[in-house]
């Protein structure tokens, strides 16, 4: 089982080191980890996703960590996930208008065409991230970078409308 | 007008805490904050190696119940106080270490005696500062105060750079801490605690399964209370020893890996775990699947990731062991007004008939050697109980605990979760630097009072009279037991006994007395001629039988169903 939680912490030197070294110390297993400042000053926000562990236990053991201050789990049926993904797919002219009518599908946005490559941006749910490059691993991935993922509870009503 | 340096700012923060002594050794990055310490009321304990350092200070902890001070300078010093900052986190021992760190300008570039001081205290402690700026130092002093004396008791580490100690400030007193990620409950909830006291109107078997944290808590009074008001009997942990008087009708001893046969079976048939400021360690609970099965369990504890860790209780309750058990007996009271007292006295026969048939006992060797429950037994006749013990890590340990009769909290001192041999003496040095009115009595095994002797030579060059009664037993008792019970008697790296060293010339060359008891009928008078003996610190080596050992044992990771009662067990 897999848990997304979203970790308000004291922007201070060494709280990203605390978090990732306590998990590794308690053996919970980190499967992706963002972390970015909030619009608060002093502020970051982790977003950090977890295989196969009691959460009660990582929520508590991250709360005697005194630089965090604000823990919640987020349920992916009631929030907004994101993940940033370029990749680099292989495709010569035969091959070229294939795979980005493929992209577009997606939504993906063309970033750089070379004479062998087009490089997509694709950010969607990870869900959707997911499918895109099962997709166009068929034509050939050369390279690609992802981001860890972000995610936000779902709001008030007006904000529920969102996609998902 | 005279520069004020962070050094100085530093010294004054500890006035401003109350310290009124530090354990410590000198070093190039700390030098700075050894100037301006000659000009402080506070006593500074000049230790020999700086896990002794860290180690009176915890003893200085645990006896007083203040917070203790280590410091020590950067690199090697640093990492030789990695040892007792864990020994405190897992014992949750109120520290503050300080070390010296190289130039802030300099770390990271592999520096002299240079090394990632806070990364490695990361997991030995409750938290870290590197301190940035000799301005903050009243502050970031204060929270570590702060931080270290609430809650979960435990060790902070604040690492200071040499450049900062040097650099000019002006003092302010600190700032009230504001620390909204640090906001400790203190009390239970009042529904929670309603559910607790419907619990135990309706137990049949109960029992007050009490770890260190009530002695953390200062509730041994508030416990004695609910225990009789409750007639619940009363296990007290390794960790807990005085934290109920063993002389108490309701007093089982301790439950665990060599608790009481009562104690061990107590919890194995109760229906209700009444589980106080303690944590369901390996050592009270053998293999956990197999622990109290038949219980409901109702737990208290300060700290919230404790509750659930190892066992999910029926009524979680998060609090302070003191202000919890205050609601408790509150709530109690009013119940007992209200409906008829449970009748306990079914279970408290079957507990006092199984005292009865298995108390703690040990027989008298037929070769005339001496047995070391004897020698714990002496001292315990020959002081009548006043004394704080202190004790290191092995058999001797535990056979200090078993065999004590403790009456009052903070009577007993040694490394429970971390189990760190060498524990004692400079333990024992520490305590009574803090208590310099009490009796301190090391109970130390010649394996684990090897690992820091140099520490003899601090108790005499700082006056500090202490009395170390040594069982040795010629090797690393303990693990010579395991090797007899589980490798099948054979022996690997546990003899220690090569005739060396001679502990009374090591004694007298250290600037204590030194005493040997070689037969059972010498022990009781080398005791007395210890405790004769007050201007100068005493080693009383005592040689015991080597193939002794502790009983009752449950194996480790084994149900405490099948609790060994000795030897004759073991088929």
């Amino acid at each position: 089982m897999r848990h997304t939680l979203s970790v308000t912490v004291e922007d201070k030197p060494g709280v990203l080191a605390r978090v990732a070294s306590l998990c590794a110390r308690r053996g919970f297993n980190i499967r992706s980890l963002t972390v970015g400042p909030l619009h608060t000053p002093g502020l970051s926000k982790i977003t950090l996703v977890v295989d196969d562990v009691e959460v009660e236990q990582v929520t508590k053991q991250l709360h005697k960590l005194i630089n965090v201050l604000k823990i919640s789990e987020l349920d992916p049926d009631d929030s907004l996930e994101r993940e940033v993904l370029l990749v680099r797919v292989s495709a010569d002219a035969d091959a070229r208008r294939e795979v980005r009518d493929a992209a577009e599908v997606f939504g993906a946005t063309t970033l750089d065409v070379g004479a062998n490559s087009i490089t997509f941006e694709l950010c969607d749910h990870p869900s959707r991230v997911a499918d895109f490059l099962k997709l166009i691993d068929h034509y050939g991935v050369v390279d690609l970078v992802k981001s860890g993922r972000v995610a936000l509870a779902r709001g008030t009503k007006s904000n529920a409308l969102a996609k998902n | 007008m005279e520069t004020f340096t962070g050094a100085q700012s530093l010294i004054r923060a500890l006035e401003f805490e109350g310290v009124d002594v530090v354990f410590g050794v000198p070093g190039g990055a700390i030098l700075p904050a050894y100037d301006p310490l000659l000009a402080s009321p506070i006593r500074h304990v000049l230790a020999r190696h700086e896990q002794g350092a860290g180690h009176m200070a915890e003893g200085y902890a645990h006896a007083t119940g203040r917070v203790g001070v280590v410091i020590a300078t950067s690199g090697p010093a640093a990492t030789n106080i990695m040892t007792p900052l864990q020994d405190a986190l897992m014992d949750s021992v109120p520290l503050v270490a300080i070390t010296g760190q190289v130039a802030s300008t300099s770390i990271g570039n592999d520096a002299f005696q240079e090394a990632s001081t806070t990364g490695m205290a990361m997991h030995c402690t409750k938290h870290t500062y590197l301190v940035t700026s000799a301005d903050e130092i009243p502050d970031v002093l204060h929270e570590a105060f702060h931080l270290a004396s609430t809650g979960r008791r435990g060790p902070v580490l604040v690492d200071i750079p040499k450049d900062i100690l040097v650099a000019e400030t002006e003092w302010h007193d600190p700032k009230p801490t504001d620390m909204p990620g640090y906001k400790p409950t203190s009390t239970g909830h009042p529904l929670q605690i309603r559910q607790a006291i419907d619990l135990l109107m309706s137990a049949e078997r109960p029992v007050l399964y009490v770890g260190g944290g009530v002695i953390a808590a200062e509730a041994h009074a508030e416990l004695l209370a609910f225990a009789e008001a409750s007639q619940v009997p009363v296990t007290t942990t390794l960790m807990a020893r005085g934290a109920f008087p063993d002389s108490h009708p309701l007093a089982m001893g301790m439950p665990g890996m060599h608790g009481t046969y009562t104690a061990v079976t107590a919890l194995q048939k109760s229906d209700l775990l009444v589980a106080l400021g303690t944590r369901f360690d390996d050592r009270v609970t053998g293999d956990p699947a197999t622990f109290a099965t038949g219980a409901k369990v109702i737990h208290v504890d300060v700290d919230p990731a404790e509750i659930g860790k190892v066992r999910t209780p029926d009524v979680p309750i998060v609090g302070d062991a003191k202000a919890v058990l205050n609601q408790l007996n509150v709530e109690l009271s009013k119940r007992l007004d209200n409906s008829p007292r449970p009748d306990r006295s079914p279970w408290l026969k079957t507990v006092a008939d199984w005292q009865d048939e298995h108390p703690l006992h040990y027989e008298q060797s037929e070769k005339g050697l001496i047995k070391a429950q004897f020698v714990v037994e002496q001292l315990l006749e020959a002081t009548g109980g006043k004394a704080i013990v202190v004790s290191g890590v092995g058999q001797h340990q535990m056979w200090a605990s078993q065999f004590w009769n403790f009456s009052k909290p903070r009577t007993w001192i040694n490394s429970g979760g971390l189990g760190t041999m060498g524990f004692a003496v400079p333990a024992a040095i520490g305590a009574k630097v803090g208590s310099p009115d009490e009796l301190v009595v090391a109970i130390d095994g010649d394996g684990s009072f090897q690992m820091t002797s140099q520490e003899l030579v601090t108790a005499s060059s700082e006056k500090v009279p202490v009395k170390v009664v040594l069982i040795n037993n010629g090797g690393h008792g303990m693990v010579r037991q395991w090797q007899t019970l589980f490798y099948g008697g054979r022996y690997s790296a546990v003899d220690l006994d090569s005739g060396f060293p001679d502990y009374s010339a090591l004694a007298e060359a250290t600037g204590w007395m030194g005493l040997l008891a070689e037969t059972p009928a010498e022990v009781g008078p080398a005791i007395q001629k210890m405790l004769g003996v007050n201007d100068r610190p005493v080693l009383l080596e005592v040689r015991t039988d080597p193939e002794e050992m502790v009983w009752p044992m449950v194996p480790a990771g084994g149900s405490c169903d099948n609790i060994l009662l000795g030897p004759e067990d073991l088929q």
